[in-house]
């Protein structure tokens, strides 16, 4: 069952209708009305075509927080060869909201990393709906050390509403870190491509995103801060997200122009929870290309070229 | 009652011919009620003589007070690009900005001067939580680097004052990646192999605390600063329950093994002398002739263990071989 999006309205009504003349012919062979779907669907597919043409900051960030998008185990399954998860902290505990392991990825074994925010309620829960905890990033930090040691190209998936918001977060250090998981992340001399699948939330996602290479899925959002936070403190309304959505600027369109991405990957029409293998090709291709980038790079250049991308960053602004 | 409310202010006030005293001249302590005379706050510090609470203090004071006899030069900084986004709410940013910059008579939020504290050559970035909430934005980012890039430069430690509420939400993304950058200047004082000491001021949350706050190489916090990366309030709303006295404060985090040591401000000069001495390999500094200690032989001198930090103030004496901080210790010690 397809969830509907607000502005997917009329878009339910046409595959409504269409699908239920389906039901009708399945019942009633004798009856010809296949010209009748094939207009409907056309008329479908344009319509979707239409919205998601000029979906709006707010409509990306409802897409990107689809519940029947895809997520960071849906690429690994798709991309990752001989995915082997690799677990915890050695210091407290381990943290189900990262997806951690080795694997190959088109045939060279990789590091990979991704926060996953389930896709039923179980493991919704059992992931902390994407929302890491201490011990995340600092297992991602011993994973980024032991790829960087054998020189295994590090893969990060970045779906997240944030770093979670709790006590023993808190108590545990969930700020510094954040801080040694983004500093790590800038210092290994392997290759690190960084691919935004969904929701980029503020420091929780830079703390796996400051990459050679980051790569943003077309719906997917990459923010400071959630709309509604933003909101809520500036607008003192959380009512008004759709404004501050469209203020903050956090669509893989405005952060390619602004160079804070290096590439957007194309989604299928009617954003990637419509079409998961075609939104888990195109990770992949855009994740092949990253890599194919920094083929045969030293380890300082590696370090060198994260550096000059993050220093060069707000030189230009938007019109 | 101390001599300043049941003498000065009377007296004050009869002179002034007048029943209430301006709020230009005298301050009341938000934690404890008294009244304090605006001279008298400044010498300390901006911390209330009475109960030892922590007032915001503009980074030129803070310089007035760590650099060894209050010398020292503003570093120069860059000016990024004016609004990026082209960011409105209920304002538009630049508007915000130029009132900002207007009613404090500074660029942005991060003042970087050099100078030399303990006799070791130092340059200390303050950041303004006056300045639109101490936010982290492009100038922040750039000021860091450029304070980093100047510590590089001349051999010298880098101290950073943090006072945050987070990240400029107006400057969007653009201030998401100054964790990053900011990190970046951290490493290069660290590759250069130059101490890299945080003094975390309330309050240091979100992004700051989550980049360049927390990657010290020594972590000194103020008494009773808020230091976290969710605030309370987010916290309480996700887990909704009410959350513990002195939760995220300084004395917290450091209990949690998150700080080096809770230090009271006007320690602050004698502690970083110290530790920056012993960092840089340098001998003990050398006492002032009229002033020579009046204890122990610096050599014997220790910092005093963590645990035994005191609420209140260390008395004057306990700096030992460290000059005494620039002004005479306020009423707690009397
Ligand atoms: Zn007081």
């Amino acid at each position: 069952m397809l969830t509907y999006l607000d502005f997917e309205k009329g878009l339910a009504e046409l595959e409504g209708k269409a699908e239920e003349l389906r039901a009708l012919a399945r019942q009633d062979p004798a009856m010809n009305i296949a010209d009748e779907v094939a207009q409907l669907e056309q008329k479908a597919k344009t319509h979707l075509a239409e919205i998601y043409a000029k979906l709006s900051p707010w409509g990306k960030t409802q897409v990107a927080r689809h519940p029947g998008r895809p997520h960071t185990l849906d690429y690994v399954e798709g991309l990752i060869e001989e995915f082997t998860p690799l677990a915890g902290d050695r210091v407290f505990g381990e943290d189900a909201a990262i997806i951690s392991g080795l694997g190959r990825f088109r045939g060279r074994p990789v590091m990979v990393l991704g926060q996953e925010k389930g896709s039923d309620t179980q493991t919704r829960l059992h992931r902390n709906f994407g929302m890491a905890r201490p011990e995340g990033y600092r297992k991602a930090v011993r994973l980024m050390e032991m790829a960087d040691r054998f020189g295994l190209p590090v893969i990060t998936f970045i779906d997240t509403p944030g770093a979670y918001p709790g006590k023993g977060a808190e108590e545990r250090g969930q700020a510094e870190a954040i801080a040694r998981s983004t500093e790590k992340c800038l210092e290994i001399g392997v290759p690190l491509i960084a691919t935004v699948i969904g929701e980029g939330g503020s420091g929780g996602a830079v703390a796996f995103a400051a990459a050679n290479h980051v790569v943003m899925l077309e719906h997917s959002i990459y923010s400071v801060i959630s709309p509604e936070g933003c909101a809520s403190i500036l607008w003192k309304d959380s009512a008004k997200a759709q404004e501050a959505a469209a203020a903050l600027r956090i669509t893989a369109q405005d952060l390619y122009k602004l160079g804070v991405i290096d590439a957007v990957a194309p989604e299928p029409l009617g954003g990637a929870h419509r079409d998961k293998a075609a939104a888990v090709a195109a990770v992949g291709a855009a994740i092949d290309e990253g890599l194919a980038r920094f083929r045969g790079f030293e380890r300082g250049a590696l370090r060198q070229q994260r550096r000059e991308k993050f220093l060069a960053m707000g030189a230009r602004g938007l019109e | 009652m101390n001599w300043i409310t049941s003498f000065v202010r009377p007296k004050l006030d009869t002179l002034l011919n007048r029943r209430e005293s301006p709020d230009n001249l005298w301050i009341k302590c938000p934690e404890c009620g008294e009244m304090i005379f605006h001279r008298a706050l400044a010498e300390s510090l901006q911390v209330c003589p009475h109960c030892g609470h922590h007032m915001p203090i503009s980074p030129d004071a803070r310089f007035d007070a760590l650099f060894d006899e209050g010398r020292w030069d503003l570093i120069p900084l860059p000016d990024p690009l004016l609004d990026p986004l082209k960011f409105r709410d209920e304002k538009r940013y630049v508007d915000r900005l130029r009132e900002a910059r207007k009613k404090l008579n500074r660029q942005d939020a991060m003042a970087a001067a050099k100078g030399a504290i303990g006799g070791v050559k130092t340059v200390v970035a303050a950041q303004n939580f006056a300045f639109m909430a101490g936010s982290m934005g492009m100038a922040v980012g750039d000021a860091i680097l450029t304070a980093a890039r100047t510590a590089v430069a001349e051999q010298a430690p880098f101290v950073l004052f943090s006072a945050a509420g987070g990240a400029r939400m107006q400057e969007g993304i653009l201030s998401l990646m100054q964790m990053p950058r900011a990190t970046i200047a951290v490493q290069m004082v660290k590759e250069a192999g130059l101490p890299y000491v945080v003094v975390l001021t309330h309050p240091t949350t979100g992004g700051v605390t989550a980049s360049y706050a927390m990657l010290g190489d020594v972590q000194i916090a103020e008494p009773k600063a808020l230091i976290c990366f969710a605030g309370p309030r987010v916290i309480e709303q996700t887990i909704r329950e009410k959350l513990p006295e002195g939760f995220q404060r300084s004395e917290y985090l450091l209990d949690h093994g998150m700080l080096d040591m809770v230090t009271d401000r006007r320690e602050h000069r004698p502690t970083l002398a110290r530790l920056l001495r012993l960092l840089m390999d340098q001998p003990p500094e050398a006492p002032k002739e009229e002033e020579a200690p009046k204890e122990k032989p610096p050599l014997l001198e220790a910092a005093p263990p963590v645990d035994d930090i005191p609420a209140e103030p260390l008395p004057e004496a306990s700096g030992g071989a460290q000059q005494a901080a620039p002004s005479q210790p306020q009423a707690p010690q009397a």
